[in-house]
């Protein structure tokens, strides 16, 4: 397999500064890949999928009535990420954690960052990710966002930006682990010269997360993972970690509240539990209070959480700050928290909701990407430059009757790395970045993470309800 | 262990187990077809209306099918998707109940599962049914036996390994009563043939299907007799697929469970069980004929299905949550 006619086409490429000049970080991949005919190239390529579909490494789709259970698609050229980068990046989220934390816990009780008008309260308080049931709520360890995956992209210059901080329920963990062992197995003899950071003790750091945020001391703490369910598109996720943590996967069926504290339905009866990692939305979480028709919640959950009976993770009412329109104001809450420049800069974006930034939203659709303020998976989106016209009048519609709901930020040409593309051998594809952030006792960041690409020429769509892939990410020793 | 938990490994248990006694039960009966002289329409629907009987889904195929020819039967008994007990319903069933305990079965048993699973709703399964019919139900056979070595090599011996335990041990016992139970629905051409060729040849074919053939000639050398045959499949205390044997450890599973001791009862489910196994120790097999086999083996299977009812009484059922209840009182307690 050979890079001799790949091109950059003018975007930022992780692996070539230009065509034909190999970046130092990646010599060693090229020569690797240099060496490898097309066959062993294709039979490793089928031998990681089969591997993926027999462990059933799915997710599933519901576009068609099926539920397909399919496999994310794997690229096997990993993006290699140098010491120092990672230094930078490492630095940057844990900063940035930091600053969301105390965020959602003044938020929650004094709002002191409203009294000085640092935010407009109205942005916070009429969110509907803001949880006023959870006002003057003391959360174990004063910690709301526990598990956190960021999305980074790099542009044109190869800055990298924090796109989005998702510090809900966010998912993908599995596949970081997942493609390592899957690398491990058709390179076996690559990794040990390669000098690559390992993966493997996230799930050891989740758990030790976890039991740091029982709310029992001088007993083992009962952890549960809280799934929705087998047909949820990440249930596989929700396996994995439980088998890796040695933990019950619990369905909201299988718990019960009395006297505001926890329990599950087990063959010998009620056992209590101390820590719930939920993987289900705030919304469905509790039905006495939020969502009355989730079938998927526990009613009473949050009397627990407000007795401090159950350390919860994330806390509940967490999407206020990941809401993109706070978004837009992380780096004021870094300033005022922290009293720090930010590490990492945001993209570029725009308020409509504010006067100034409004006149200049609406009058440039066609050059700006506009996303709805509490979409995820890439849905509620629209990337102007390459709309249609229908597509630019309805989001003129949308965006003038709630400017609350949306955001706009300029373009960027995310950075791209060479893909495997079938017949037309090596291309650029555009990617980005997830790492996986958990915020216990320390801020701890797996080295690495989740890096997605857009398999589709030209797309900048990652996610894999769209079409995205992934690949394996390598933080190295060395610079 | 969750009670949800405990049923969903109880499930997949017997529905691998199921799978396999379908697997067998159809091959050796193909088999069997080979030595028959003449094969009409008539003798087609004598030779395989016991097997749909067997498996208690006769209505059904009819409702589906005209004639109980030897392919509607197979197709029926294997791939149907509306058939609960075809071998593709019990593989989805098996693995759908894998899904929901992936993190307390190991990674090993999963796999397998999930290859066969992946086997059989792929292109290649059809096409090896169409071109070797014998390999193919080995190919489900294998990987059930797989399966349980797995389950045996690497699972830690706690409550799910018990439970995994109760559930392949319940329909391997009810399995075996009803392989045993095709000779009594298969007609024989006069009553002169009693002791013939056919009549040899099937009781064969029945201890083929229960995987006996070879552990009975140990023991009673090529004296093919239908009291020891039956005597064998109900009573031996040694063979694994016999009545006795499985209900045995039927009820040393149910017993660890609960911790009680084996002398005695602790729930609904080992007092049916250990009254069972005294039917089964101090039985005879003159005692069945007397009471005709057939009737004999229904009656074993109602007892299995109440040990069945009152392990899931005991251990699995949910109260089903009244969410409407459960929402009120939270709600008052909040204010």
């Amino acid at each position: 397999m050979h890079f001799e006619n790949y091109t950059t086409d003018g975007f930022f490429d992780e692996m070539f500064e230009a065509p034909g000049k190999v970046r130092p970080h990646y010599q060693m991949l090229a020569e690797r890949f240099d060496r490898l005919s097309d066959e062993d190239f294709e039979e490793k390529r089928q031998a990681v999928d089969l591997s993926f579909l027999r462990a059933g490494v799915t997710f599933t789709v519901y576009s068609d009535n099926q539920g397909t259970e399919r496999i994310m698609p794997f690229d096997l050229i990993p993006r290699v990420i140098p010491a120092d980068e990672w230094s930078l990046l490492e630095r940057g989220l844990k900063q940035r954690l930091e600053a969301l934390n105390l965020f959602l816990h003044d938020i929650y009780h004094d709002q002191k960052i409203l009294k000085d008008g640092i935010i407009p309260p109205s942005y916070v308080l009429s969110s509907k990710d803001f949880r006023r049931e959870m006002m003057g709520v003391d959360v174990p360890r004063n910690i709301y966002i526990h598990i956190c995956g960021t999305d980074l992209i790099r542009d044109d210059k190869g800055q990298y930006l924090v796109l989005e901080d998702n510090g809900r329920c966010p998912s993908g963990v599995s596949y970081v682990l997942e493609n390592r062992a899957a690398m491990r197995r058709a390179f076996p003899n690559l990794f040990p010269t390669a000098g690559v950071r390992p993966v493997e003790h996230y799930a050891e750091d989740l758990l030790k997360m976890l039991k740091y945020i029982s709310p029992v001391q001088g007993r083992e703490p009962v952890v549960a993972i809280l799934t929705p369910g087998v047909y949820n598109s990440a249930y596989f996720e929700h396996c994995f970690l439980a088998r890796q943590m040695g933990v019950e996967i619990v369905e909201g069926r299988d718990l019960v509240v009395r006297d505001s504290k926890v329990y599950m339905r087990t063959t010998k009866g009620l056992q209590q539990v101390d820590v719930i990692y939920r993987r289900i939305n705030d919304d469905f979480l509790d039905p006495s209070v939020f969502n009355p028709d989730s079938l998927l919640g526990v009613p009473g959950l949050l009397n627990a959480v407000r007795a401090g009976n159950i350390g919860l993770a994330n806390a509940i009412g967490t999407g206020v700050a990941d809401d993109k329109v706070m978004y837009y104001f992380v780096p004021r809450m870094i300033k005022y928290y922290l009293d720090q420049d930010p590490i990492l800069p945001n993209v570029e974006t725009y308020l409509p909701s504010e006067k100034q930034d409004y006149d200049y939203v609406i009058n440039n659709l066609d050059k700006l990407v506009v996303k709805a303020a509490n979409e995820a998976g890439g849905y509620g989106m629209l990337m102007g430059p390459w709309a249609s016209k229908e597509e630019i009048a309805k989001f003129h519609e949308a965006v003038s009757a709630n400017p609350r709901n949306y955001i706009a930020q300029n373009p960027i040409s995310l950075s791209r790395h060479p893909t495997y593309c079938g017949e037309a051998g090596f291309e650029g594809r555009h990617i980005d970045l997830r790492p996986y952030i958990i915020c216990g006792e320390d801020i701890k960041i797996t080295p690495g993470g989740l890096t997605r690409v857009a398999l589709r020429k030209g797309s900048l769509v990652v996610n894999s309800s769209q079409g995205g892939g992934a690949k394996d990410t390598w933080v190295l020793y060395n610079e | 262990m969750l009670s949800r938990v405990a049923d969903s490994i109880y499930w997949m248990a017997r529905y691998i187990e199921r799978a396999e006694n379908i697997a067998r039960l159809v091959e050796v009966n193909l088999q069997l077809l080979l030595d028959f002289q003449d094969v009409d329409d008539a003798k087609l629907k004598e030779h395989w209306d016991p097997l749909i009987r067997s498996t208690g889904d006769e209505s059904r195929f009819y409702e589906k099918f005209e004639k109980a020819t030897s392919e509607s039967v197979l197709e029926f008994l294997t791939f149907d998707p509306e058939n609960p007990n075809s071998v593709l319903s019990c593989v989805c069933n098996a693995r759908e109940n894998a899904r929901m305990v992936r993190d307390q079965i190991t990674a090993e048993m999963w796999e397998t599962l999930n290859k066969l699973y992946l086997f059989l709703k792929s292109g290649r399964a059809r096409q090896l049914y169409q071109t070797d019919i014998h390999e193919f139900y080995q190919q489900i056979k294998e990987h059930s036996h797989l399966f349980q070595g797995l389950a045996h090599a690497t699972v830690t011996r706690d409550e799910g390994y018990d439970f995994l335990q109760v559930g392949a041990f319940i329909e391997r016992a009810d399995k075996t009563t009803r392989i045993l139970d095709i000779k009594y629905h298969m007609l024989l051409p006069s009553v002169t043939d009693v002791g013939g060729a056919v009549d040899v040849a099937q009781w064969i074919a029945i201890l083929r299907s229960a995987s006996a053939y070879e552990a009975f000639h140990q023991i009673y050398v090529a004296d093919v007799n239908p009291a020891k045959i039956a005597e064998f499949l109900i009573f031996s205390e040694t063979f694994p697929r016999s009545i006795r044997f499985c209900v045995q450890k039927l009820n040393e599973r149910l017993h660890r469970i609960s911790g009680c001791p084996l002398a005695n009862y602790s729930n609904e489910a080992e007092r049916l069980c250990g009254r069972l196994l005294s039917e089964l120790n101090y039985g005879s097999v003159e005692e069945v004929f007397q009471e005709g086999l057939h009737e004999y083996l229904d009656r074993i299977q109602d007892r299995l299905n109440e040990i069945g009812g009152s392990t899931y009484k005991a251990y699995m059922f949910l109260p089903p949550v009244d969410m409407e209840g459960e929402i009120q009182v939270q709600q008052q307690q909040q204010q």
